[in-house]
């Protein structure tokens, strides 16, 4: 009965059960994606298919339609684990939490945000985008959606023990959503205009790389206090 | 019956809960050692897996204070997760995944690396059963599935909330011979059940009761 995983075994251990999972409930994957695909298809049928305006909302249209999607498919994230004890078996788990939440948060962003982030290409035709903005956004969605998925873990470990938590957890996270989504849909329109937007990029990834290292954290300490 | 180079594993020093406003215990104070099996006795509501969840690190007491080895399990809490098999009356299974799945991955994160998951499976009678989900198994199997991990465990402090839930005669019997080795190999049980034991005497057992209050 010997006792010596790795961290990295430990956290793909986790990460490989989060994608099981979800590979036999199907509809965790496909509800955000089919959500981001109406919402961004609906905005030229009510607006006209005018190209101007349609290319001047682009990027505004796919990035709200991407954090709404990223933050309907949020609850999920604990919930079940919450409900059935696998949470309390995590929490009193020899392995450091944060590395196990890092584990399901990245099991989250690869069932959630890297499908929208391969859709968003087609989207961004039938919105008239501009040919040069593309990279950047897919850039910012690179960047951003994982920290979307991060922060959202916060504000989901907050409320998982609450009963109807949807819209407080609205209120927690969309003010911490807001910074991602100024600086990506300004990067991609500066990149329509054809001006430099490594700035905007470079304040997102900073974004990224501080709440990978601190989310976990605050994630951590969250699930303990919810689960007191 | 504890032997005399018992040791003190756990140790609850002046704990008080209180839940909605009612006090459910104040100022409780015991030890449990090596050997000890523990049977936390009351009605319902009396705060019996509040005690448990605290005694595991699971909830903070409003005062008072758990110690592992005279050590707060605040300060030692990986030395203490390590040593600490806790199952809930939430069994920690997931009903998307077979049972064999589900002891692979409870495993894993304890910690453990090699091990057959069938041949564990087996012990609880699951034989055959190992690649059916566990959201298709009776209730009973399913709490097996959960009760698997006790067959794979260096873990010394055992603390089990309501461990027969839905398990037949003849399962409790096999659990309470397993709880029965498991203390004279140098562990403790610390367990709730409304169910009578038949096999661990009276005098191996310890009771700690807790009565319900009113205020």
């Amino acid at each position: 009965m010997k006792r010596g995983i790795s961290f990295t075994q430990a956290f793909f251990t986790l990460l490989m059960r989060d994608l099981k999972i979800a590979v036999r409930h199907r509809g965790d994957i496909f509800n955000p994606l089919l959500f981001f695909i109406i919402v961004v298809t609906l905005f030229p049928l009510g607006i006209g298919s005018e190209a101007k305006i349609l290319s001047r909302i682009a990027p505004g249209v796919i990035w709200v339609a991407a954090l709404l999607a990223s933050m309907l498919s949020l609850e999920r994230l604990f919930k079940a684990d919450y409900n059935d004890g696998s949470l309390e078996q995590m929490l009193l788990s020899p392995q450091p939490l944060q590395l196990l939440v890092l584990a399901k948060v990245l099991a989250h962003w690869l069932l959630t945000g890297l499908p929208l982030i391969i859709i968003a290409p087609l989207l961004a035709v039938l919105l008239h985008m501009e040919d040069n903005a593309y990279p950047a956004l897919i850039a910012t969605l690179l960047l951003g959606t994982p920290v979307l998925s991060l922060l959202g873990a916060i504000g989901v470990a907050l409320t998982v023990g609450l009963r109807k938590g949807g819209v407080l957890l609205s209120l927690l996270i969309l003010p911490l959503y807001i910074p991602v989504l100024i600086f990506a849909t300004g990067a991609i329109e500066f990149a329509a205009s054809n001006q430099p937007y490594d700035g905007q990029l470079a304040i997102i990834a900073a974004l990224l790389v501080g709440s990978l290292v601190l989310a976990p954290f605050a994630i951590g300490a969250s699930l303990r206090v919810s689960t007191n | 019956m504890t032997k005399p180079d018992s040791e003190t594993l756990l140790s609850a020093k002046n704990l008080t809960c209180i839940r909605e406003e009612r006090i459910l215990f104040d100022e409780l104070s015991f030890d449990i050692c090596s050997g000890d099996i523990v049977q936390i006795e009351g009605p319902n509501g009396a705060g019996k897996t509040s005690l448990l969840r605290i005694l595991a690190g699971l909830s903070r007491p409003y005062a008072g204070d758990v110690c592992y080895l005279n050590d707060s399990i605040s300060r030692n809490r990986d030395e203490f997760n390590e040593d600490l098999l806790y199952l809930g009356h939430l069994a920690g299974v997931k009903s998307e995944l077979t049972a064999e799945e589900n002891l692979y991955f409870n495993l894993r994160v304890s910690g453990y690396n090699e091990f057959d998951q069938r041949d564990i499976l087996s012990k609880v009678n699951l034989t055959g059963f190992e690649d059916a989900l566990a959201g298709h198994l009776s209730a009973g199997q399913h709490r097996r599935t959960a009760l698997a991990r006790l067959w794979h465990t260096n873990s010394r402090i055992w603390i089990l909330d309501e461990p027969f839930t839905a398990i037949d005669k003849r399962g409790v019997a096999e659990l309470e011979a397993l709880f029965i080795q498991h203390a004279d190999n140098g562990g403790c049980v610390i367990v709730t059940t409304h169910q009578d034991m038949g096999i661990i005497s009276n005098e191996r057992l310890r009771k700690i009761r807790l009565e319900y209050r009113f205020v």
